[in-house]
């Protein structure tokens, strides 16, 4: 198939960024996004031009490394699915497409299509954990875990970090995240030791890096590609609410 | 130099607590004067950092990904294993080393595997404290699966994600760290060189990926934690930035490489299907718990199933070659992988193979949906099945899977003594990117136990061990000549490679270097297509120096990290296939056409080939010098490996 790619280029942090239009022809139809988009870079490097940054890796839709905006959705319009999981197929011939990095207050660009997500590693260094230290813990069956609540910690565990919700929110809020964590950490007997704490940091450091704020409107939800509830952020409402009047900081 | 693998005195089951009881410590008012650079945040590098963080020493460990979440260990599937025999089916600490020194094919060091083996029940109690939210069933106890190489269920698992669950569960004991101040993170950095000073390890070279700066550290004492090498191969399961340069530099520095030519091919990954394609995709091993393995018992049909002239669903059941279990009655769909590897390729290349390449087998989920219903088996399996239609565009639940072996998993790397250290004095490797464990195979959800073992359980010991004799040396500055000397070479080795500016791209010379080691050093190797391979690759190389094209950019050069990894790829093939020529026998994953038995199985030679191959680097173009650690096994019986 032939397409027509709108690419955002930007060569730095700080310089002024633009839309750069491409003509892409032959590109198989079995190809993955970011295959398509490899094919482009040989061509753009055979030419002598600079090839286009975008981050990637497992390419399997688990490490969370990539993530585009693509005809204004966050990892494209297919559901459930991550960059790298989404195939030309799913594009017809003839179409034109627009990729744009995650734009977020809280993710600067560094080049093209690459931003920086070093906020939500911040996120989770604020408590996003168990504090055991290695060794002198329990036998794993020691504390049974009711299979309900395992396998709801193991849905909100899913979350790949590749920061979807915060670019699909208006707000550029961090609550679908962190509310994740929250919820993994809320539902097991191990994390109820620090709920209280873990939760008050948690929202504390998603204020000081500039995460906006949560007004409901769910599009975290309708685009991450792990399916991640937003009753997570409704967990967490509750246990913050809970922690604030019985344990505050 | 001599290979000393320092194995404690003493019966099998007592090595690793008498390591521990006379080992030496290190106080806690000098942990904190001392230093340790850790490189790679997987399963290995991270569970290291965080507990080395935890004992009070000062980590600095470096990613090469934006973050360290986001390691190449986060992709494995199926689970974990550990010898809790909670399903009281047999299971023991004794048993989980037998298999796993008989999955390795006897090429593995008898006190290591023990020790893994002895460990492997911590590291389940250690990951369930940490909140790892792993398969439970209806009474709230820990659920637990088979796999292949085991007759018992001992594999843990987190749905298909337990490789991401584990993962995250040491990341956040990084994070803890990091927060506390132990731990400086430095991400998306990658390792250009090792510093050596006064024989030992003391610093690294890494460029910023960010800036394309060269940046000096300093410590007393080093761990790569990098991974392994299986993209020497182009297509692999490997991430994309997976890379075996940390561990070559290591390499060139003086550390012995051991068995390189034992790379993994896993089973079940979904086929090749284009020129264009960047990776193969694995679909988890457990599923070959239900899943049934067939291709059809007529040529013919097969060669229709080829054209797209009938389908799967069109052959009758009495038509189907179910060819594992017919082969090996007592271990059916359960071989362990290279067994089951190797036999998709031999009935593919005796043309039985379907897709349009001729190159796949299909597993077949038809009798698992009757026995158990389609819902059962979408609870297990349900996310794999997606992953598949997402890349297959056909539903499993109908259309039976195809499947084809892929390159996964390298169980060579530097060699390590009993303490996790290589050749080179206060280096250590652990994970997949160091040799010990495994043989000449790895078994399922072994990968994810080593690489924890490892980190949580083995390094916090053995480094103190080594620490307690540097406790009076002062942290280094990094202006000393030994570390503007390693950071020249990377400049001018960067600079060489900008300079060439020919018209042949990184990624075509990789895929060249692929084909090359896939065709003549992969599933079956004989001593003519090594000896081939071993030109082919060297003549590729000097072609790469003349004429790859890496644009020459300021600051992030994504080219450049591709191409600077591709050069160390080309020198690293060639030593693959030089030990594959060397080691005249076949065993786990290498299986040299030459040496089979008369029913086409792996044939060993332990009379002449027990032994762990390291190598010692003698510059690029010279023969390395073959050093041999003899295996000496007092608890095991070598026998031919069996599963029938």
């Amino acid at each position: 198939m032939n397409i027509t790619l709108k690419i955002w280029r930007q060569h730095n942090a700080s310089s002024k960024g633009q839309l750069v239009e491409y003509q892409l022809n032959d590109v198989p139809a079995e190809a993955s996004f970011l295959e398509m988009l490899d094919i482009l870079n040989e061509q753009l490097v055979l030419k002598g031009d600079e090839p286009i940054a975008f981050d990637h890796d497992c390419r399997e839709g688990i490490c969370g490394a990539c993530g585009l905006y693509i005809n204004g959705h966050p990892h494209g319009r297919l559901k459930n699915t991550t960059t790298c999981q989404l195939h030309m197929r799913k594009f017809k011939d003839g179409d034109t497409i627009t990729v744009e990095p995650w734009r977020s207050e809280a993710f600067p660009i560094i080049k093209d299509l690459m931003v920086d997500r070093t906020a939500l590693d911040k996120l989770i260094q604020a408590g996003g954990y168990i504090s055991v230290h290695t060794g002198g813990v329990p036998d794993a069956n020691a504390i049974p875990i009711n299979k309900r609540n395992a396998d709801l910690a193991m849905d909100a565990a899913a979350c790949i970090g590749c920061g979807a919700c915060v670019a699909a929110c208006k707000n550029g809020s961090a609550m679908l995240f962190v509310g994740a964590k929250v919820s993994q950490f809320a539902l097991l007997p191990q994390g109820q030791v620090e709920s209280a704490e873990r939760v008050q940091k948690m929202v504390a450091r998603m204020d000081e890096l500039g995460f906006g704020s949560c007004s409901n409107t769910y599009a975290c939800q309708a685009e991450c590609p792990k399916g991640i509830s937003v009753t997570n952020i409704a967990r967490m409402n509750r246990q913050f609410l809970a922690a604030k009047i019985a344990e505050p900081l | 130099m001599e290979l000393n693998s320092k194995i404690p005195t003493g019966p099998l089951s007592e090595k690793w607590t008498k390591y521990k009881t006379e080992q030496k410590l290190v106080n806690p008012a000098n942990k904190r004067k001392l230093d340790i650079i850790v490189i790679g945040t997987g399963l290995a590098g991270a569970s290291a950092a965080a507990s080395f963080g935890e004992l009070g020493f000062n980590v600095k460990v470096f990613c090469i990904q934006d973050s360290p979440r986001r390691a190449h260990s986060i992709a494995a599937q199926g689970g974990i294993n550990a010898a809790k025999n909670y399903p009281n089916d047999g299971d023991s600490v004794q048993r989980l080393f037998n298999d796993t020194i008989k999955g390795g094919d006897y090429r593995a060091r008898e006190a290591n595997v023990y020790r893994l083996a002895e460990v492997s029940n911590n590291i389940i109690d250690q990951c369930v404290a940490q909140g790892v939210p792993f398969a439970r069933d209806y009474s709230g106890l820990l659920a637990n699966r088979s796999f292949g190489g085991a007759q018992v269920s001992r594999t843990f698992y987190a749905k298909g994600q337990t490789g991401q669950q584990l993962l995250l569960g040491a990341y956040g004991a990084l994070s803890k760290e990091i927060e506390k101040g132990t731990v400086k993170m430095y991400a998306r950095r990658e390792m250009m060189d090792l510093v050596i000073v006064d024989g030992r390890a003391r610093g690294v070279i890494v460029r910023n990926l960010v800036t394309g700066d060269l940046e000096r550290y300093s410590a007393h004492a080093v761990v790569v934690a990098s991974g392994g090498y299986g993209r020497v191969f182009f297509l692999s399961t490997n991430a994309m930035s997976s890379n075996g340069s940390a561990i070559w530099q290591c390499y060139k520095k003086g550390a012995c490489m051991a068995n390189p030519c034992f790379t993994q091919i896993h089973p079940t990954c979904i086929p090749v299907h284009g020129d264009y394609q960047s990776k193969l995709t694995l679909m988890s091993e457990s599923l070959r718990n239900d899943g049934r393995i067939w291709v059809p018992k007529d040529a013919e049909k097969a060669r229709l199933l080829r054209e797209g002239k009938i389908k799967a669903t069109d052959i009758p059941e009495e038509e189907r070659d179910y060819y594992l279990e017919r082969r090996y009655p007592s271990f059916g769909n359960l071989v362990p992988r290279d067994v089951a590897s190797r036999a998709a390729k031999e009935r593919c290349d005796a043309g039985y193979g379907v897709n349009n390449t001729g190159r796949a087998v299909y597993l077949d989920f038809k009798e698992a949906i009757q026995r158990l219903g389609k819902q059962a088996v979408e609870e297990k399996y349900g996310n794999l099945f997606e992953m598949y239609e997402r890349i297959v565009d056909e539903n499993p639940y109908v259309t039976p899977m195809m499947i084809y072996p892929a390159v996964h998993y390298t169980m060579g790397g530097l060699w390590v003594d009993y303490e996790l250290q290589t050749t080179v004095k206060g280096l250590f490797a652990a994970g997949e990117a160091n040799f010990s464990d495994h043989g000449a195979n790895r078994l399922g959800a072994s990968a994810l136990m080593q690489g924890l073992s490892d980190g949580y359980f083995v390094l916090p010991y053995t480094m103190q061990n080594y620490l307690a004799d540097q406790i009076n040396e002062k942290p280094l500055a990094t202006n000393l000549p030994q570390f503007e000397e390693a950071e020249n070479a990377v400049r001018q080795r960067i600079t060489r490679i900008l300079s060439i500016n020919g018209d042949i791209t990184t990624d075509t010379f990789h895929k060249r270097l692929g084909r090359i080691m896939w065709e003549k050093v992969g599933m079956s190797r004989t001593e003519q297509s090594l000896k081939e391979a071993i030109e082919e690759i060297k003549e590729l190389r000097s072609e790469f120096w003349q004429k790859v094209k890496v644009p020459n950019i300021e600051g992030m050069n994504t080219e450049l990290e591709k191409a600077l990894r591709v050069a160390d790829f080309l020198e690293m093939g060639e030593l693959i296939a030089r030990d594959a020529l060397m080691r005249n026998e076949s065993c786990g994953g290498h299986f040299r056409a030459e040496y089979q038995t008369p029913d086409g199985e792996a044939k060993r030679d332990d009379e002449h080939y027990a032994f762990v191959a390291a190598y010692e680097f003698q510059g690029v173009d010279n023969e390395p010098i073959l050093h041999k650690e003899e295996l000496k096994f007092e608890n095991v019986e070598l026998k031919q490996r069996n599963y029938k």
